[in-house]
């Protein structure tokens, strides 16, 4: 097959930090007007292997090839100069700047020195619009939920060389989209397929497998650091494609689609009584029984993490009560909720839950010693006990409690979090979107470990953007739509994410 | 890889890397440039009874400093910062020293007490009055503490009725100006108030939700920490220690001057918490490295007058080795100047990263046209 010259060749990349060796000489290229996924575990070295691309890490071997010229980049701006985009995973723009200045920071139009405000607010009208989005680019991003600033830094790498300089030659996706619902997915895809056909080379990461298979023509996979294979998308089937990223059989995933749910769940643990929050949610009934798993399904932006954030104090209610064992609580902070047993991970793990400073140890114990106060330290032995206990029921890689939490690779830093509850035994779990953005073989981990947490005796409200994940873990389900919660559905043989999607689209009680 | 060489360099790397490393040499670094020009700089003599010599000295001027400093650190590990420590020590000499000053026995043991305790008191007025705005109100903490820093001269100046009171009395005297086994007394002071502190932080949990606070206050609050609390405790903290520094300003001078006792402390001690390496974004502190930023300002300050530069251009041979000090905790100006021996080892950033901030930017953006292409 005559192949046409790759825009991209990566050849023996090798990147180490202390201690660990996160890429041996991986191999890599990438072809003009071509969508590539790239593959992996978390920890595979994927998100290693963009940073060494873009220039966020100097390269500490091989070589890295753009049209034929080698080039290394000492920072993203020069990589960006030379026609690499990237859009990473969280979010990386201002909150408090207006859409359109995040969309032309460090690259304002100017003239004799000062900024066009004016030229800026159209060009940047322009370019939203011309992507089919309805962004006011004069609000400050952060009136937008996180779904929409993902656009927003998409419509920003996209947009650069608009102007001067080379276009973009290269645009790196890493997993953009984990917080779109679906509508937003194809608005992107049809936004992808337009640049392809322009002959700008995609790098795609995402964890969604039917993503990779709708989207992309070929895929490098990456296991440890090393490369595994690259394969034409059409070559590979998902199976064979999960084989080789996580180095071995299927059974655990299997093991989870066979388990079954324990059918009886105890009496009733806690109970929301019209609670509710003007623009956040509508006044809502909702009883969780111990060791239920409630699922919430809903669209991205209908109020499933503001029932959420209600529910664990973090934001204040205007309306109803929660009574939780029989007691009625204030649920004026998350003091409140954490006082009867009420545990949160949220879904934005970098802005509400990791100290990333701070060590894995001292990220785990977080919960437990503000419980007790500053004045009882937890003794270090059974500290150390704990951690211990937690990173190897975990499986928390690497297994250093010393290790800088930032460092760690999102599944890792997700499970951190989910340590740093269990630890506190607390007897409602709620989890916003555990399984976002990390690689399959922690998504089943975590799937598991929820469903044993429930036969244990705890209660858990699951959130999930994927209707299966919520289908296959919950008693109950709780159907939301424009900040209302809608429907409760038991979970039986009956119920399907058909069924589920109908509740959503009518918005009514079945 | 056990061959000599390889351990030592190993070695080497480790104590390069330790975040106490380069406070430490050039607090080393400072005191050996005063050799040349006093050659008994490092000896020390003993006095009636007293030990006296340079490095002494150094130490007890520097007390007041220290302790303010020590204050700091926990107020901007919670990524704060109080702006008031030199108005609270006017305000707790001006208070102390005029209950002295009225007394008819101003060597009275129980009234020196209770003078002491009113400033005290004061100074835990000033600090929950700053934990109160920053914490409750939701004021920035530079906004917040300007008040006290403003207002506060004017409250020890209405308290010395605008006049510098002295005061004659020989047990308040022993604070900041007397001597017990040989040393200062300051030093003990000061010695007691580092490890109350290294106590209260490392031995409780304290530190540790000061470190959350800092480095993630929304997470902290959703984890169930009551940082409004903690803020409030770490002002308190930090004001009590600047009224102490305010007695033992006060006690050695004998007097108490509203308008120029601990004038500018406030900015020496920020620095001292910057050369200590704790992050003026807040998070990790080391109570260790700012003593050692506190005694290398110090230093400076001695070494200034023992070198002779002239006293006009002292602030400016100050203001160039403060910038020296943080350039050379700047990993990123490290692994530039000498190569990767210092350079950063990815993450090994965390120390001198505040102070380095604006000069990474501007390496950035300077480094950027030249990309290298072969």
């Amino acid at each position: 097959m005559a192949e046409p010259r790759p825009v991209l060749e990566m050849t023996g990349i090798v990147k180490e930090f202390p201690g660990v060796r996160a890429l041996s000489g991986v191999d890599f290229r990438l072809f003009p007007g071509e969508i590539h996924a790239l593959m992996g575990e978390n920890g595979a070295g994927k998100s290693t292997l963009i940073k060494v691309l873009t220039g966020v890490y100097s390269l500490d071997g091989g070589t890295i090839t753009l049209d034929g010229t080698s080039v290394r980049f000492a920072s993203p701006l020069q990589a960006q100069q030379a026609g690499i985009n990237t859009v990473y995973q969280e979010v990386n723009l201002c909150p408090n700047l207006s859409v359109a200045e995040n969309i032309f920071i460090g690259r304002e139009p100017t003239r004799f020195g000062r900024i066009q405000w004016k030229r800026m607010r159209k060009e940047a009208a322009e370019l939203v619009d011309r992507l089919g989005l309805d962004i006011d680019v004069t609000a400050p991003l952060s009136a937008y939920p996180l779904a929409v600033q993902q656009l927003v830094a998409i419509v920003r790498s996209v947009s650069t060389g608009d102007g001067e300089g080379q276009g973009t030659k290269v645009l790196v996706l890493d997993e953009p989209t984990s917080s779109l619902d679906r509508d937003e997915v194809l608005e992107l895809f049809r936004l992808m397929r337009r640049l392809k056909d322009d002959g700008v080379a995609i790098l795609f990461v995402s964890h969604f497998l039917d993503q990779i298979y709708e989207i992309c023509d070929r895929m490098t996979v990456l296991r440890n650091g090393t490369l595994v294979g690259e394969h034409m998308v059409s070559d590979l089937d998902q199976v064979g494609l999960i084989q080789l990223m996580i180095g071995k059989e299927l059974d655990k995933l299997e093991e989870l689609h066979e388990h079954q749910l324990r059918a009886d769940v105890g009496e009733t643990l806690l109970h929301a009584e019209g609670l509710g929050r003007t623009g956040g949610i509508a006044p809502f009934d909702l009883e969780i029984k111990k060791g239920e798993v409630v699922g919430l399904a809903g669209l991205l932006g209908s109020g499933r993490t503001e029932l959420a954030r209600l529910l664990f104090g973090a934001d204040q209610p205007d309306s109803g009560k929660v009574t939780v064992g029989g007691k009625q609580v204030p649920m004026n902070a998350p003091n409140d909720a954490i006082g009867v047993g009420v545990a949160f991970c949220s879904e934005n793990r970098k802005a509400e839950g990791l100290v990333p400073d701070l060590t894995v140890r001292e990220n785990i114990i977080l919960a437990l010693q503000a419980a007790r106060g500053w004045t009882r330290p937890i003794p270090a032995a059974q500290r150390d006990e704990l951690v211990a206990k937690y990173i190897k029921a975990l499986d928390i890689r690497p297994a250093n409690p010393e290790a800088r939490v930032g460092q760690l690779s999102g599944g890792n830093q997700q499970k951190v979090l989910l340590a740093r509850w269990l630890i506190t035994q607390p007897k409602l779990l709620i989890l916003d979107e555990p399984t976002r953005g990390i690689d399959i073989g922690a998504k089943a981990e975590i799937q598991k470990l929820v469903v044993s947490l429930s036969e244990d005796g705890m209660s858990v409200l699951y959130i999930a953007a994927e209707l299966e994940e919520v289908l296959r873990l919950s008693h109950t389900i709780g159907v939301l739509r424009d900040r209302k919660l809608v429907a409760r559905l038991t979970n039986g043989p009956e119920i399907t994410t058909s069924r589920i999607l109908e509740t959503i689209a009518s918005g009514e009680h079945q | 890889m056990s061959t000599p060489s390889a351990a030592t360099t190993s070695r080497w790397r480790a104590l390069t890397h330790h975040h106490l490393f380069w406070p430490v040499a050039v607090l080393v670094a400072l005191l050996l440039v005063n050799v040349p020009f006093t050659p008994d700089f490092f000896s020390i003599k003993m006095t009636d009874g007293h030990l006296y010599g340079s490095l002494v000295s150094i130490v007890l001027f520097g007390s007041p400093l220290i302790l303010v400093a020590v204050g700091m650190t926990l107020v901007i590990a919670t990524g704060g910062i109080d702006l008031s420590v030199g108005a609270v020590v006017a305000i707790t000499g001006a208070l102390t020293c005029s209950y002295i000053s009225d007394q008819a026995d101003q060597n009275a043991l129980s009234a020196v007490f209770l003078a002491m305790g009113v400033g005290l008191v004061a100074a835990v007025v000033c600090g929950l009055w700053n934990g109160f705005l920053v914490a409750r109100m939701g004021i920035q903490p530079i906004i917040a503490t300007l008040i006290i820093m403003v207002a506060g001269r004017g409250v020890a100046q209405l308290i010395t009725d605008g006049q510098i009171i002295t005061i004659n009395s020989e047990p308040y005297k022993l604070i900041g100006g007397g001597y017990w086994l040989t040393l200062p007394f300051s030093i003990f002071v000061v010695a007691v108030v580092v490890a109350v502190t290294v106590a209260l932080t490392r031995r409780t949990a304290l530190g540790l939700l000061v470190e959350s606070v800092g480095g993630n206050a929304e997470a902290s609050r959703l984890v169930g920490i009551r940082s409004r609390r903690i803020m409030i405790m770490v002002y308190v903290f930090c004001a009590v220690c600047a009224g102490i520094a305010g007695l033992m300003i006060s006690s050695n001078t004998s007097a108490a001057d509203g308008n120029n006792a601990g004038l500018w402390i406030e900015l020496d001690a920020i620095l001292a918490v910057v050369i200590g390496g704790t992050s003026l974004l807040g998070g990790r502190f080391s109570i260790g490295g700012t003593v050692i930023g506190a005694l290398v300002i110090q230093t400076l300050t001695t070494t200034i007058y023992t070198i002779g530069v002239p006293t006009q251009t002292n602030l400016v041979f100050k203001a160039v080795v403060v910038i020296v000090v943080c350039l050379l905790q700047s990993p990123k100006f490290r692994a530039k100047v000498f190569g990767a021996k210092f350079g950063p080892k990815s993450g090994a950033a965390s120390g001198g990263s505040a102070a380095a901030e604006p000069a990474k930017t501007v390496t950035t953006a300077e480094a950027a046209p030249k990309m290298e292409v072969s």
